[in-house]
């Protein structure tokens, strides 16, 4: 068996390798693209070899640089303020969902008033409607009753929303496993019910939050259609800017790959950071159903 | 006293924060839509003033034309990437399936691919089909071969789409399959070994028969996800070249924002939400009869 193994090892190998350079092949070649003036990009020899160039970074960030890099003619300022955008909903709306999420989930679990079954039935219901489906009510609603188009809290309204089902859910699933006995000796100790959930349940679950922060952090920051229909000039986030600025003919691609690139870097260090928890997170919903 | 009340109030304040969120801002915009779905509406008009149009809006999708394409192109797209994702995630798997070191740092790099915003996917995409830039019709054309029209040409679009999105998500099968492989109770596996079943066989009558629940659902999920698509293909063929590619999603879509019939885009977005929740549904229930079969199988191993 030993031996078996042995000999079929340099084709495993080779395998393995294939489907790395397969799966961060589009990514690294991004990259390539973002750091290449448009001349070599168009130009028919493809080469490996090229003096890598921040030009395209550059252009991108040209408002909020301290110098003034002396390619770019016409400063347009809507690629960095898209940016500043995209983190501060981001941030804004994970945070939100968290605090929320984790006292429902908290009562769900504690104080057992509904069946894990009604809530697990609810969270993949919610996680099947699509974006497109909440598309048209989400702009009509914001628009004409809230009046909350082209606002902040508007997007970020949606954008816990959206997310609650599932992060009430994975978390509870953390919180079944704090013993109930830690919160007993809180209780005793004089502990309210706010304290015992801030300063006993919250630091237990850690692992689950980061799991639920990464999830929601990456549904706001990459979400397109309904930023794209709630977001005016100003509040507009980073996919929106991309794809306005995508024509049919004579696309920037250097500058484009630069924006993709920057949208594409907080998710890849998450990745790298706590894959372990993504994994935990994308599992959870197949395996235990 | 104080400290009583206190307590029975508790669970409905911890509540009442999430309860009131999703009430705004998802389940009365769902209501808002199926009412929406019976209205002749513009986006210039208050709901108010629109016109009550009954059952309409249904009856001309369902007698238009390029709604049943698009409808069709979805299911289309929906099952084979669905298909091609299984197959290939599960046989990667299956193969990968030893104790190798490094195996966290490949699942790493295997999930890069599903964080990335769908718009930056599309983007990627688009410019490695890009006709004389991109990477795949330049080694074509180094090696001698004719360019193919991967954006531009109905059929081959499609094909392109389903590529990208195959690229995209067999990781997630494949993550998922791993997982259920490595908590296949070994003593099983080691009973065929003994009893000279080969690898072949250990994998047609033993792993994949026990693999099946998880594989049921992650077909399910990814099915269910497969309808949501819409960022990706926006990217890189906004529907075309004629509809071709149009997914439902980008049709409703389509349908709010540039033929502004507000009205038709809900029926549409109803349609679609019915489907998703048979697909839904049938998971649900699939996953009640596993649990009832496995928790009837150990009570009559407890019992005797």
């Amino acid at each position: 068996m030993n031996i078996a193994e042995k000999r079929q090892s340099p084709a495993f190998y080779v395998l393995i390798i294939v489907l790395i350079i397969m799966s961060i092949g589009p990514i690294l070649l991004m990259l390539t693209t973002s750091l290449k003036l448009n001349v070599e990009i168009m130009s028919d020899t493809s080469s490996l070899l090229f003096m890598p160039t921040f030009d395209n970074y550059e252009t991108v960030l040209c408002n909020v640089l301290w110098y003034e890099p002396d390619h770019v003619d016409y400063c347009d300022p809507s690629f960095a303020r898209s940016l500043g955008n995209s983190l501060f909903i981001g941030l804004v709306s994970t945070l939100i969902t968290l605090v929320i999420g984790c006292m429902a989930a908290y009562s769900l679990v504690r104080f057992r008033f509904m069946g894990r079954g009604t809530v697990s039935l609810t969270t993949l219901m919610m996680r099947m409607v699509p974006p497109a489906v909440l598309l048209v009510p989400v702009f009509g609603i914001w628009t004409f009753q809230y009046g909350l188009d082209g606002t902040y809290t508007g997007i970020i309204l949606v954008y816990v929303a959206m997310n609650l089902p599932f992060v009430i859910w994975i978390l509870q699933s953390f919180i079944v496993q704090v013993p109930i006995q830690l919160e007993e000796a809180a209780k005793m100790d004089g502990a309210n019910p706010l304290q015992i959930f801030f300063l006993v349940v919250l630091p237990v679950i850690k692992p689950g939050l980061a799991a639920a922060a990464i999830f929601t952090f990456r549904v706001a920051w990459n979400e397109f259609l309904l930023a794209n229909a709630l977001l005016n000039r100003d509040t507009r986030t980073v996919p929106v800017t991309i794809v306005n600025s995508l024509t049919e003919y004579d696309i920037d691609w250097g500058v484009i790959m630069a924006t993709g690139m920057l949208l594409a870097v907080p998710p890849i260090i998450f990745t790298f950071v706590a894959s372990k928890q993504i994994i935990t997170g994308m599992t959870a919903g197949a395996v235990k159903g | 006293m104080n400290s009583l009340n206190l307590n029975r109030f508790t669970p409905y304040m911890f509540l009442a924060p999430a309860g009131i969120v999703l009430t705004i801002a998802l389940l009365y915009p769902i209501g808002y839509m199926v009412y929406a779905s019976f209205l002749n509406w513009n986006p210039s008009q208050l709901i108010s003033e629109a016109e009550w149009v009954g059952l309409r809006n249904y009856t001309n999708l369902l007698a238009d034309a390029a709604f049943i394409e698009s409808f069709f192109v979805t299911l289309k797209f929906a099952f084979c990437v669905v298909i091609l994702e299984m197959l290939v995630g599960v046989g990667l798997a299956l193969l990968l399936d030893r104790n190798i070191r490094g195996m966290s740092v490949l699942r790493t790099i295997f999930i890069l691919p599903m964080m990335i915003a769908p718009i930056v996917v599309g983007l990627m995409w688009r410019y490695m089909y890009h006709p004389t830039v991109g990477v795949f019709n330049r080694t074509l054309k180094d090696w001698g071969f004719e360019a193919i029209p991967w954006l531009s040409d109905s059929t081959w679009s499609l094909i392109s789409i389903i590529i990208a999105d195959v690229w995209q998500w067999t990781p997630f099968i494949f993550i998922l399959s791993l997982a259920a492989l490595q908590s296949l109770p070994k003593s099983v596996l080691e009973a065929a070994r003994i009893d000279g079943a080969s690898a072949w066989q250990q994998v047609v009558s033993i792993k994949i028969p026990l693999m099946m629940p998880v594989l049921i659902v992650t077909l399910l999920l990814r099915l269910i996800d497969a309808f949501k698509v819409l960022e990706v293909i926006l990217v890189m063929t906004n529907g075309g070249p004629g509809l071709s590619t149009e997914i439902l999603a980008l049709r409703i879509s389509r349908t709010a924002s540039e033929f502004r019939e507000l009205g038709v885009a809900a029926a549409m977005s109803n349609l679609l939400l019915i489907l998703l929740l048979v697909l839904t549904l049938g998971m649900f229930l699939y996953n009640k009869i596993v649990e009832t079969k496995k928790a009837k199988l150990r009570a009559a191993v407890e019992e005797g």
